[in-house]
């Protein structure tokens, strides 16, 4: 198994309730997540789990609740906010710039490192091009780490859903996340592309340290690659713990599979 | 020579980010330059300079202003007539009231139109598409009147004309026609490398996330509403200069009318055909419109002549008109992205040739 060591929690969610008009999307939801660990959110369709995340990247912001991240307290997150603090993610229908390509793509996953202003990058000599070779530079190694050289100067728009999928967790790893947010990345996918996705998500785990809270629908994936997982059903948690205690869990199991009255 | 990759090896990051990475387009670039600034001058009468090219290259730089709202930010937009009559009205009181030399006035007249481009384009960070441009109108409408309801911008000229003034450049006067066209290339020249180094660096990217997909930019770190309102700023910018040199290169006297919705709408025009998000597109946009019109003045008349036909001059601009039109559909119907992509599709073509893939 790998070397890595799970640490303390770094991103706590307390009692998050959110609220569309008079659906509750979701209600009085807390856990938690730990440096380096997969954490899991799962649960049938329209449970809240995309919603979850959306909170805890700030496209959402929830009526109730608290988000404390690294010790600093919040009531909701910003988008932009979030993503200076070290969040990526991904989505479930894929959300690439369809128009560029691969390389840039990827390029802008990392706009927030590029300091310089636009007059600079007008004039490109200097400290604006050296700026964009060294992004390059560190672009090319996540291409690199996902296998996915040759296609880097392909539009987006031309390229297979599983490679898509494959670009926009690259895009989400260009941005050296703290915790990267994956929205069902294999969703769709064919086996192989699936085992490729995990393989991925893993080294990611494994070699930068990520911490990863993925949504997932494949529960032999869920189980197999998670440390915890949390367990959503009509938007309030009926779940919480290690793969065996959640497949364990009567509740998961009549959410699941329904029981018998 | 052949139009080939072979052997052009990149070893470095900075090779593979030039912007002409294949030789052969270095050269031809090169060569495009040499003749604008050297050949042209000599051999180029008077009539080709101020009827031609000079309108030409003032449209391409309107163009790529827009073109880098519309195609790179994809903020759609028709105000760049207003915006160019700032720069005009803003060049000229520069000059007139502060004394100016010509080109800071220009690049002020250029953040004039910068800054109303910021103001009007504050409706972008809560509605899109064609309410946005529908809100640009807006700017169109408002910009003309008040320069002409305000006798303050044309100083008090009875009919809101302004003439104007002389230009000189260190003591060198700008008064040739020559001259004009050495002037107006070396900024539209300048300001579409400007162009290029932005839209090929985060500045542009982040424009292009923005218009493909705003949700993921904004959650991948790009702040939506600076990005928008520099995209406004920076076009607004090229619209203005390019207003400034129409009054100062091109016509001379300029009146508030001229900048109409007619233009926006031609400027537009302009980025559609010529290729939406391109930079070169920018300048084959207002080559078409621009030089086929005459294209077609000089050909048609000896074209019926030589069937013995007499047709009155009418009939011939009524003519000229129609196949305009159709030829714009023509074109548009079979590459929907514009003589960008045309050329683009060419010279992949033309890489692989005679081979078909």
């Amino acid at each position: 198994m790998s070397a890595r060591k799970i640490g303390e929690v770094i991103l706590d969610l307390q009692n998050i309730s959110l609220r569309f008009g008079g659906v509750k999307a979701l209600t009085d939801i807390s856990f938690n997540v730990r440096e380096h660990e997969v954490r899991a959110i799962i649960g049938p369709n329209g449970a809240g789990k995309s919603s979850m995340l959306n909170v805890i990247n700030g496209v959402y912001h929830p009526q109730e609740g608290t988000i404390i991240f690294r010790g600093e307290k919040r009531h909701e997150m910003e988008a932009n906010a979030a993503a200076k603090a070290g969040f990526a993610r991904t989505f479930q229908n894929i959300a690439l710039f369809k128009g560029m390509s691969v390389l840039d793509n990827l390029m802008t996953g990392r706009n927030l490192k590029l300091k310089t202003n636009f007059l600079q990058q007008a004039i490109w000599w200097g400290p604006a091009r050296r700026e964009e070779l060294e992004n390059r530079q560190k672009v090319e190694e996540v291409i690199d780490f996902l296998e996915i050289e040759h296609i880097r100067k392909t539009p987006v728009g031309r390229l297979p859903y599983g490679l898509q999928k494959r670009v926009e967790l690259g895009r989400a790893l260009a941005a050296e996340p703290q915790i990267l947010l994956l929205d069902e990345p294999m969703a769709g996918m064919n086996v192989e592309e699936k085992q490729d996705m995990c393989r991925f998500i893993l080294d990611v785990n494994d070699q930068f340290g990520t911490t990863i809270v993925l949504i997932e629908h494949d529960m032999g994936v869920v189980m197999d690659i998670s440390d915890r997982v949390v367990v959503l059903d009509y938007g309030k948690k009926i779940g919480d713990g290690t793969p065996d205690e959640v497949k364990n869990n009567p509740e998961v199991i009549s959410a699941y599979l329904g029981t018998q009255h | 020579m052949l139009y080939r990759e072979t052997g052009q090896f990149k070893t470095t990051y900075a090779a593979d980010q030039q912007i002409f990475p294949i030789r052969q387009d270095r050269i031809a670039i090169g060569l495009l330059l040499a003749v604008a600034f050297l050949g042209v001058p000599l051999v180029a009468d008077q009539y080709w300079l101020s009827a031609i090219l000079i309108p030409f290259l003032i449209f391409a730089l309107a163009t790529l202003g827009l073109n880098i709202l519309t195609g790179y930010a994809g903020q759609l937009s028709l105000g760049s007539a207003a915006f160019m009559a700032v720069g005009a009205f803003g060049a000229y009181n520069f000059i007139l009231r502060l004394d100016m030399p010509i080109i800071p006035a220009f690049l002020l007249g250029g953040l004039c139109a910068a800054t109303v481009g910021i103001l009007f384009g504050l409706p972008s960070l809560r509605i899109k598409g064609f309410y946005l441009a529908v809100a640009t109108l807006a700017a169109q409408f408002f910009v003309v009147w008040g320069l002409t309801k305000f006798g303050w911008f044309s100083n008090y000229s009875s009919s809101g004309v302004i003439t104007a003034q002389d230009m000189e450049i260190f003591g060198f006067p700008i008064d040739s026609p020559v001259s004009k066209y050495l002037l107006t290339l070396t900024i539209v020249s300048l300001l579409a490398l400007m162009a290029k180094n932005m839209v090929r660096s985060n500045t542009g990217r982040s424009w292009m996330a923005v218009r493909d997909m705003d949700v993921a930019a904004e959650v991948i770190g790009i702040p939506l509403m600076k990005t928008k309102l520099l995209a406004f700023a920076v076009s607004s910018f090229y619209c203005g200069v390019a207003g400034a040199l129409a009054a100062y290169c091109y016509l001379g006297t300029v009146e508030p009318d001229y900048f109409t919705l007619d233009l926006s709408f031609k400027i537009l025009f302009m980025v559609i055909v010529g290729g939406v998000g391109s930079i070169l597109g920018s300048f084959f946009g207002a080559a078409f419109i621009i030089l086929l019109p005459i294209f077609l003045n000089i050909v048609l008349h000896p074209l019926f002549g030589l069937f013995g036909i007499d047709i009155s001059t009418a009939i011939v601009s009524n003519m000229e008109l129609m196949i305009f039109g159709g030829l714009i559909i023509f074109f548009l119907a079979v590459e929907p992205h514009g003589l960008a992509r045309l050329w683009q599709i060419g010279k992949e073509k033309l890489r692989i040739w005679p081979f078909p893939h």
